[in-house]
């Protein structure tokens, strides 16, 4: 066995783990405010990207500019569907909201592709190229800054979320939206103020995934793989998100190097399986007592 | 208006079409679907092929989903399983089609009882997160296991063929087609004029206390979970009949998208629906295709542009239905219908 | 063995006189986490009566009947019914034995009719299979045919519903859906019917039918009831037997006139014993 082989992946593991975490959070946020998997979440990180690289190499604007644009625009554009197909689907069952953000995700895929077209591109180089060793072992520049932005954003998040106090009302509203309305809290304004944030930080997401694979517009797929992150986490757990996501990015690069590509998807869904047999509700996620 | 609709018995009143009207036009359109292959060209019945195909699945998802309340978005992958199974038997085999089709359906109904069987721990979304874990693992089944499905090439079949005659052209398949989708439309409709549809719909409002009624929840689950795959086997069966090559990219997720946009256009929980529904979507791409012809000698680049609008399309009509007709086109359908029941009285 | 021999023996529409035990709990404790919502509850039921379980709310008779229904299980003590214990029961199986129940919350199914709402009743009752459904012919055909004559002609012409049969469930006023719910449970074939705050929310019209109906089904059905209920007078009118429970323990059972007068069940419910000064404070407007 090659162990420098071996850590080296394992490093590219834990990068692209912290950026499914980071993609996790954001998923997680959603469904404890709203009740609601929002599955076009691969296709916001998608859009993302895209404003990104219609910014920075469309417009040639700087790259901060770039970046902050893309994350400022996206989070627009969360805050316009919530208003336009979430709120009018206020009280509606899950599902129902469910296949709603299904039925988003297709048509953020088919603007993409009229805006700039079908086929992947590549984003412009802006993290720092020196390769990075850890003792010996080799890991890709770009997924070392990547990790390192994700771990940041997610501890700015978690000290945010524990300490301000809107974290409360978006847990009253997870509970009970009738009674979070009736007892003062604006439940419209908590869901556009998830539904913005959670987009940035997608798009924030978006911008390094496509930095480091590039981008096309199919690329929502990497969706499915955070729905795996936060369905073995648990869907109401912060820290599930976390450490699922490594653990997922971890499963799926050591699947990929020792298996090869194809297995990537199949490592991840199959411990999806596992983790839905063993623990239902994940392996943080709480289990609701059911009522007559 | 509707009037003189006596029934002097209760199994007249419980009958599928309870008025002579109603049975009229039903005769009317089984008459014309038998006529149909004489009027129309080639595409024509090419066209009328992919949209029965794509009733029978719809029909099935509709069972699964909007009569149970299990969302599902592995329709596409358990139709995978439906026309590799056709595919393999009639190349390795060669047995008749109906038992092909048959095989098929049993096939992935096992196959969905495996994918359901979370359903007695899981509900909701977990349910249809572990549907999206099916149709990944089967869409690597079929492209991996290349000594038996020929990998990412896929396979070519023979046409079917009865008494020697081959069932080549759109034409010719739709004998096929057809009938089988008619049974399996009255079989849907049957369903839920028993005891196990009624068990469905009371699983889909309310599970808990369905229990309580002595309906025992697993097993209901996993009845519809079959059923459902059943339809979806056949329907691929059919399809590999149909296109005669079968690769893993046939099935893909999108293609459960579809039909799920299919039963929400069309309305969930109506065996009505999930034909207008299937008949709809089918037709969008086609529309959109003829709007293009219109267009591009004004604008070249429409071409490029048809297939993201399509899918946009698609995601679009889910959202506007959810939205603003829950119910779906059935629901519109019969309101016009009951305008014309009580004209000349308004309600 | 003796579970045969019990449902072979029918009851008899004009029996009056409280044989042997339909239903037994024994000493039956159930706990959420810490909170105990029933501490060793022990009644029994006779066949043939009419048995209430009265106390304040919270006192944990929905609980009870949870646990008897078979939707939570108890941590510790039984079920019997039929005299056969009904711990490793699951639901479906309790309903099929013949033990129906209504909800305080009304549990109808709102995308379904009235009709379909009472057949659903008889699902564990009946033999078609998913073959014989699809096909709609044979068995299903009459099977349906069958239950769609009793339906209309036991239960519905009962219930005086008929006019509502096949409206949407949904589109029905409160007292509407409980007389369903109690269709719907006769259609089960009950043995036993447990009926959950049968008349809470109704005006005193609907209240008075509802009485009739309950006493209609113990008399001419011979369907023993064990219900739970707020109203006092309904509950000391119809009542053969009355348990009283409160923290989710028995307090007191007997006669309705008994249980009515006994201190403690007056403390349960004002929640002090002195009733005298009571009145007097309510009288001086504090």
């Amino acid at each position: 066995m090659d162990w420098l082989f071996f850590s080296e992946i394992g490093l590219a593991g834990l990068g692209s783990g912290g950026l499914y975490a980071l993609t996790g959070l954001a998923l997680v946020l959603i469904y404890k405010a709203t009740r609601v998997v929002n599955m076009a979440i691969g296709e916001i990180l998608m859009l993302g990207a895209y404003v990104f690289m219609g910014f920075s190499a469309g417009l040639a604007l700087p790259i901060w500019a770039s970046i902050i644009l893309a994350i400022l625009v996206t989070g627009l554009v969360g805050g316009v569907v919530e208003r336009a197909i979430i709120r009018p689907m206020l009280g509606e069952s899950a599902i129902s909201i469910f296949m709603i953000t299904i039925g988003l995700g297709s048509v953020l895929i088919g603007v993409v592709e009229i805006i700039w077209g079908a086929n992947p591109q590549r984003l412009i180089e802006f993290m720092p190229k020196d390769p990075i060793f850890i003792l010996d072992a080799y890991l890709s520049p770009k997924v070392g800054y990547a990790f390192l932005i994700a771990a940041i954003v997610v501890g700015l998040f978690l000290i945010i979320f524990r300490t301000w106090r809107g974290g409360v009302a978006l847990r009253a509203t997870a509970g009970d939206q009738a009674a979070a309305y009736s007892m003062g809290i604006n439940v419209p304004k908590v869901f556009s103020s998830v539904w913005v944030l959670t987009s940035m930080i997608a798009a924030g997401a978006g911008i390094l995934v496509g930095s480091i694979g590039g981008i096309s517009p199919d690329m929502g797929v990497y969706g499915l793989s955070v729905l795996v992150v936060v369905i073995v986490g648990g869907l109401d757990s912060l820290l599930g998100a976390l450490i699922a996501g490594i653990l997922v990015g971890l499963i799926e690069t050591y699947a990929g190097a020792y298996l090869g590509g194809e297995f990537k998807m199949l490592a991840t869904f199959m411990l999806l399986v596992v983790v839905l047999v063993i623990r239902p509700y994940g392996l943080f996620g709480t289990h609701e007592i059911e009522r007559l | 208006m509707r009037i003189g609709t006596v029934k002097e018995s209760y199994i007249a009143d419980a009958a599928l079409f309870d008025t002579k009207v109603q049975r009229g036009w039903m005769f009317a359109l089984l008459a014309g679907l038998l006529l149909l292959p004489f009027f129309t060209g080639q595409y024509a019945s090419y066209l009328v092929c992919l949209v029965l195909i794509n009733i029978v699945s719809t029909a099935g998802l509709n069972i699964l989903t909007g009569f149970t309340g299990l969302v599902s978005l592995g329709q596409a992958a358990f139709m995978g399983v439906g026309a590799y199974t056709v595919a393999l038997m009639e190349i390795k085999l060669g047995t008749p089609f109906l038992l092909n089709l048959l095989v098929a359906g049993g096939l992935a109904a096992v196959i969905g009882i495996v994918v359901g069987l979370p359903s007695l721990r899981v509900k909701g979304l977990y349910l249809a997160i572990a549907t999206i874990a099916a149709s990944v693992i089967l869409h690597f089944v079929f492209a991996n296991w290349t000594s038996v499905t020929g990998g990412v090439s896929g396979l070519s079949m023979p046409p079917a063929s009865l008494f020697g005659f081959e069932f080549i052209q759109p034409d010719q398949v739709y004998w096929i087609i057809m009938p089988i989708t008619v049974i399996m439309l009255f079989g849907a409709a049957n369903l839920f004029r028993t005891r196990i549809g009624r068990a469905f719909i009371a699983i889909r409002d309310r599970d808990i206390s369905a229990e309580v009624l002595g309906i025992r929840l697993l097993r209901y689950k996993l009845l519809s979970f079959a059923i459902s795959s059943f339809y979806a086997g056949v329907a691929g069966g059919l399809w590999a009949y149909f296109f005669r090559v079968v690769t893993p990219e046939s099935f893909p997720l999108t293609m459960s998208i579809f039909f799920l946009a299919a039963i929400i256009v069309g309305g969930m929980g109506s065996i009505l629906g999930s034909v207008l529904g299937a008949v709809f979507m089918t037709m969008v791409p086609e529309v959109l295709k003829m709007m293009v012809g219109v267009l591009s000698p004004i604008w070249p680049d429409a071409v490029a542009v048809m297939s993201p609008v399509r899918i946009i399309v698609f995601g679009g009509l889910i959202i506007i239905f959810l939205i603003f007709e829950p119910d779906g086109l059935a629901e519109i359908w019969r309101n016009i219908r009951r305008f014309f029941h009580l004209w000349p009285f308004k309600t | 063995m003796q579970m045969s021999q019990v449902s072979e023996q029918e009851v008899s529409p004009t029996l009056h006189t409280e044989g042997r035990e339909i239903l037994g709990v024994q000493g039956l404790s159930l706990a959420f986490g810490g909170v105990k919502a029933l501490s060793h509850v022990s009644f029994s039921v006779k066949e043939g009566s009419i048995t209430s379980v009265i106390g304040p709310n919270g006192a944990g008779k929905t609980s009870l009947f949870n646990s008897i229904s078979g939707f939570y299980t108890p941590n510790e003590g039984t079920v019997k019914f039929l005299g056969q214990t009904m711990n490793n029961v699951p639901a479906p199986d309790r309903a099929e034995l013949g033990m129906a129940r209504t909800f305080q919350n009304i549990a109808l199914f709102k995308g379904m009719t009235v009709l379909d709402n009472i057949k659903l009743g008889r699902h564990a009752h009946m033999k078609t299979n998913p073959l014989d459904a699809l096909l709609y012919f044979g068995r299903a055909r009459r099977e349906e045919a069958e239950l769609r004559k009793e339906v209309e002609e036991k239960i519905i012409d009962f219930l005086e519903i008929d006019h509502i049969r096949n409206q949407s469930v949904a589109a029905l006023s409160y007292g509407l859906q409980k007389r369903v719910e109690l269709a719907r449970a006769l259609a089960m074939k009950p043995k036993i019917l447990l009926l959950d705050e049968p008349v809470a929310g109704m005006n005193r019209e609907e209240t008075e039918d509802m009485a009739r109906f309950i006493l209609d089904v113990k008399e001419e059905w011979g369907v023993t009831v064990l219900m739970v209920e707020h109203d006092m007078g309904l509950v000391m009118d119809l009542s053969d037997h009355v348990v009283c429970i409160n923290f989710g323990q028995v307090i007191t059972e007997g006669l309705p006139h008994e249980v009515q007068s006994h201190p403690d069940v007056i403390s349960a419910y004002l929640g002090s014993g002195d009733v005298a000064a009571l009145r007097k404070k309510f009288k001086e407007g504090k």
